[in-house]
């Protein structure tokens, strides 16, 4: 793909007659490759167009060296662009407070779940005392796999198996904590769909219930162009801090990250890498912009 | 829009529409190839002809494959006794939610069903997986967590045989296609099904979700390698993602969409239709 793109820009360029300086004629035909490179890694059309009109005015009346691979220069130009729109820093997440809360929200299947196991392992590794809270009250086992993830890791897991009522749940899990003076509760939540109105609701009267330090939004990394959708509704809804992106351990191109930071404008806090409880990295900009160019 | 003639600005539009349905660059240049070439044999077409004609070009894309239709429905004899389906596709896409669903939609048809919960690795598998056969009300062949899910596919194929099921389905874990090892271990639980039925499994089920972007294509690809896909389930269509990447799939891989995913609930999965799938891609 990367060589793909710079072989595409490479002779886009190389067409080019005169003063190897990049035109705005001439950038027209590489600004639409780098935006159908943009879009094959599932940034989203519209954001990818916003990025190209940028890089456009950045590039034009830039000295284009032809000796020294124009295209290689481009897409530096547009790597760079890419981790700089992309925060630039990892930004951590916010634990303080006794208890901190931690309430995790996100579509059906994006890795919630397993990511809640993750940081309280996580957290625990660190020798702060943390609990999980199965609030998930529909999906088929949801407590059960979320026992099964606290047995693992030694994390205990606050669960009201009769209780229908989520924000009830969650509000009696940090009374929990304060009790058992653990520093730390992390909320995991039932997926829904961003136009699920009663759904969205109940996940919105859980953050007014327990009003979380940190709420993080969980979402695939194979997401498509969809992505800023879910994105602009879960945060218009509940105001999120951070993002957190899973299944990173595949070969997609996470299009859907430069999306998301570029439409809530909130920080990607932690990248899931896998099943187990261990693969977890918090997030670098660069790698990211290199992999959604697939260099 | 307002316009009654083609001309660049109704097909760059046309362009926004397919690529943020996730059709991909290469379809969505494919189709719009296509039509410019019927815009310039033809001289003049409206923008309602364009219309029809769109989802004519896709609807071929969308591949002929006869099978879909006669499998389709759940009412219909499946021919062997019992038809084995084996589930497969990356993490969290809706194996396990698609499994219930189908087992309620053929046990509603009067079919003898079987379950095998050949996910023994995720956290609670086999107890999601139960929880579903009670619902529906159908018996689910399982060893626990951490056991060999080749065993249990084989138990299962053989349990139906002997309590003379219509149809055994098996679940296997959530995978992703770049993990060698985990790839290789479908090939595996289709081997030694195989041990008991020669031509088990008659179906074999790659589950997409709706809302995955280009990656679908990558996906639909290398679990055809693995293990001879014969059919696409495209899962969480409820959402606003339009699923778009299964136009490609589907014209490059021949391999049949047979049902759509809509929601969580037992009643939730619809046999595919073209039409409908067409309209939804143009629906804003
Ligand atoms: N390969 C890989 N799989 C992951 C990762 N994170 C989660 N998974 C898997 O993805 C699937 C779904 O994860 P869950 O944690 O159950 O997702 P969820 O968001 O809680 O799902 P719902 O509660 O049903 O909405 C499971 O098979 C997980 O093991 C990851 O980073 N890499
Ligand atoms: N909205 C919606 N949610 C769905 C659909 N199908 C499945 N889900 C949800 O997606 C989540 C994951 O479903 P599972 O059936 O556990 O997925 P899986 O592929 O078996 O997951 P793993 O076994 O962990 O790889 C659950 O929360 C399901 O309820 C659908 O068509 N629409
Ligand atoms: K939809
Ligand atoms: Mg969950
Ligand atoms: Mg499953």
């Amino acid at each position: 793909m990367f060589d793909n793109l710079q072989d595409k820009l490479n002779k886009a360029i190389r067409t080019l007659k005169g003063s190897g300086k990049i035109t705005d004629v001439n950038v027209a035909s590489t600004v639409k490759e780098i935006r159908r490179a943009l879009t094959d890694a599932d940034v989203n059309f519209k954001v990818a167009k916003d990025i190209t009109d940028q890089i456009r005015e950045e590039a034009i009346g830039q000295k284009i060296m032809i000796a020294v691979e124009p295209g290689q220069m481009l897409v530096k130009i547009v790597h760079d662009k890419l981790t700089e729109l992309m925060g630039g820093q990892a930004e951590s997440v916010n634990l303080k407070g006794s208890p901190a809360i931690v309430l995790i929200a996100g579509l059906q299947g994006s890795g919630k779940t397993t990511f809640t196991g993750k940081l309280a392992h996580n957290i625990k590794k660190q020798g702060r005392q943390v609990i999980v809270a199965a609030c998930d009250i529909y999906r088929p086992a949801a407590i059960a796999q979320l026992q099964t993830l606290g047995e693992q890791i030694g994390v205990e897991v606050y669960a009201e198996p009769d209780n229908k009522n989520a924000v009830e749940i969650a509000r009696n899990a940090v009374e929990y904590a304060k009790k058992n003076s653990k520093n730390v509760v992390i909320i995991d939540t039932a997926g829904r769909l961003a136009i699920d109105e009663a759904m969205m609701q109940e996940v919105e009267n859980v953050k007014k219930a327990i009003e979380p330090t940190e709420t993080l939004f969980v979402v695939d990394s194979m997401t498509g162009q969809d992505a800023v959708n879910t994105a602009k509704t879960f945060n218009d809804r509940l105001n999120f801090d951070g993002v957190v992106l899973t299944k990173l351990d595949g070969d997609s191109r996470g299009g859907a990250a430069l999306s998301i930071r570029q439409v809530v404008s909130k920080p990607i806090k932690y990248m899931s890498t896998g099943e187990k409880m261990e693969d977890l990295d918090i997030f670098y900009p660069d790698r990211m912009a290199s992999r959604i160019l697939g260099m | 829009v307002g316009k009654s003639k083609v001309d660049e600005e109704v097909l760059d539009e046309l362009e926004e529409i397919l690529i943020s349905s996730d059709v991909g660059v290469e379809t969505t240049v494919k189709i719009i190839r296509r039509i410019e070439d019927r815009v310039a044999r033809d001289k003049f077409m409206s923008t309602s002809e364009l219309d029809s004609i769109l989802r004519e070009e896709i609807a071929v894309l969308l591949s002929e494959n006869k099978s879909a239709d006669v499998s389709g429905d759940f009412e219909t004899p499946l021919g062997v006794k019992p038809y084995v389906i084996m589930v497969v596709g990356v993490n969290g896409v809706g194996k396990t939610t698609t499994i219930g669903k189908l087992a309620a939609q053929y046990h509603k048809a009067g079919k003898k069903v079987v379950l095998g919960a050949g996910d023994t690795f995720r956290a609670a598998a086999v107890d999601q997986l139960k929880l579903w056969g009670e619902r529906v009300g159908v018996p689910v062949i399982d060893h626990g967590m951490n056991t060999d899910p080749a065993s249990v596919a084989y138990d299962a194929v053989k349990q139906g045989t002997e309590t003379g099921a219509d149809v055994v389905i098996v679940d296997t874990a959530g995978r992703l296609h770049t993990k060698v090892n985990l790839m290789n271990e479908l090939a595996k639980i289709k081997r030694v099904m195989q041990k008991f039925s020669a031509e088990a499994p008659h179906e074999v089920l790659l589950v997409l979700d709706g809302s995955t972007g280009q990656n679908a294509f990558i996906q639909a690809q290398e679990f055809t390698k693995a293990t001879e896909v014969t059919a696409l389930a495209i899962t969480k269509l409820d959402g606003t993602a339009k699923g778009g990447v299964v136009i490609g799939i589907s014209d490059q891989f021949k391999i049949p969409v047979k049902y759509i995913g809509v929601g969580e609930r037992i009643e939730d999965l619809q046999v595919f239709s073209k039409q409908t799938f067409v309209e939804s891609l143009f629906k804003k």
